[in-house]
């Protein structure tokens, strides 16, 4: 198979205005992935399935990443003139990157026995800007996985067949899966209470100490 | 009556009980579990009432598949919250007397998946269960030993007096409230009429 970089570049003649980026992974897999834009997603995945070259007809997994919003420090020194002399000064500024959702989608072939092509979707942000555009017209396989990904994240699918709860039932508010869900407190009873849960036990259990 | 006089007439041919023991004897070896698993623990159910552990020989081979035919639950496996709701509601649609045997540690905890956020800690939070069988999961010698437990349990019930069974109290409700789903967790998330949180104190030492 053609590096990430050629799929790249391939996809972005093919699809044009598309704006795709690759995500390295540092790990020993070296699975890079295919950040792919919400507005031309629908279009590039089509061409990576239907390409000749490419022919990614299966989609074997698809699934969510939450990033909570991140501090970044941020410290410039600027020459400034303090008490009638020129010093350097750092002045550190504190930036806040906005979180987002994120689908993953591992495509692979059947036909040429190649693979796996990672592809990511990201949200606009964690509150309202929430919808992606489903890719279950392209591949029938990711309807439950997608409506999963709604259940547990909270991402919209735009174009979806059939979005509602898969896991969870139907009245239910929360998403499960996302790093600041908060669980109902139901530790009343916890006889081998350790770590995490031994301080919500505590709460349930005054010591006398 | 006497033990020993009882033991004597047997001897003599002379089979001698009480209405009370013949009946409890009657309910004890004929109880129909309800046929349904939730989870792993139902392969260990299913197996134990396979030839090789032979559940037939306490007469409650009869695997039920109408709740309105079952005097048994055997709550076999991890009740989530989204199942729970559905258990409560079988078991209601049980006619009395019914007895309910929670098996594995799911069922009678929440086992290892306690920390999830769908998974019930317990059936005992909802239903009144009258064995409970650790283990995960048990293996079929403990359900046969669970069944054993509730058949003694079953023979020592009095069928008057104060502790009397609840199948035979007018003014005990044989019924319990089906949980509702609610936006972040089941309502109401126990049922305070079965069950309490255990009152311990910890940092006390033994």
């Amino acid at each position: 198979m053609e590096t990430l970089e050629q799929i790249k570049a391939r996809a972005e003649a093919a699809v044009p205005g598309a704006i795709l980026g690759i995500l390295l992974n540092s790990s020993p897999s070296a699975q890079h992935s295919l950040v792919v834009d919400n507005e031309h997603a629908l279009a590039v995945a089509g061409f990576l399935r239907d390409d000749p070259q490419l022919r990614l007809d299966y989609l074997s997994n698809a699934t969510g990443v939450d990033w909570l919003d991140r501090e970044v420090k941020e410290s410039n020194i600027t020459r400034q003139v303090v008490d009638g002399v020129e010093r350097d000064i750092e002045v550190t500024s504190v930036r806040v990157v906005p979180g987002y959702l994120e689908a993953v989608y591992h495509l692979y072939s059947m036909e040429l026995r190649h693979g796996p092509v990672i592809l990511r979707l990201r949200t606009g942000n964690r509150s309202d800007l929430v919808q992606i555009p489903s890719l279950t017209p392209l591949w029938r396989g990711a309807e439950f996985q997608e409506r999963e990904i709604y259940d547990l994240y909270g991402i919209q699918f735009t174009g979806h067949p059939d979005l509602r709860r898969i896991l969870m039932w139907d009245g239910f508010e929360d998403h499960p899966m996302r790093k600041d869900y908060v669980d109902p407190d139901d530790f009343e009873y916890e006889p081998t209470p350790h770590d995490e849960v031994l301080e919500r036990a505590a709460r349930h259990y005054p010591t006398t100490k | 009556m006497d033990e020993q006089l009882r033991h004597e007439l047997g001897r003599q041919g002379i089979f001698v009980t009480t209405l009370e023991e013949l009946y409890n004897w009657g309910r004890k070896n004929s109880l129909w579990p309800l046929g349904f698993g939730l989870a792993c623990c139902a392969i260990e159910m299913i197996a134990t009432s396979m030839a090789r552990f032979d559940l037939a020989r306490f007469g409650a081979e009869v695997f039920r598949p109408s709740p309105r035919q079952a005097d048994l639950m055997i709550v076999a496996g991890t009740v989530t919250k989204k199942m729970a709701p559905q258990v409560v509601r079988l078991y209601n649609q049980m006619a009395e007397p019914k007895y309910v045997i929670a098996m594995g540690a799911c069922a009678i905890s929440g086992g290892p998946f306690k920390q999830g956020y769908n998974v019930l800690k317990g059936i005992d939070r909802y239903l009144p269960v009258d064995v409970h069988i650790p283990g995960c999961p048990p293996r079929p010698e403990a359900l046969l030993d669970a069944f054993m437990a509730l058949q003694q349990k079953i023979a020592q019930q009095s069928l008057t007096g104060e502790h009397r069974p609840r199948h035979l109290r007018a003014d005990v409700p044989g019924e319990f409230p089906v949980p509702v789903f609610g936006a972040h967790d089941l309502q109401p998330p126990s049922n305070p009429q079965v069950w309490s949180a255990p009152q311990m104190r910890r940092g006390e030492g033994a």
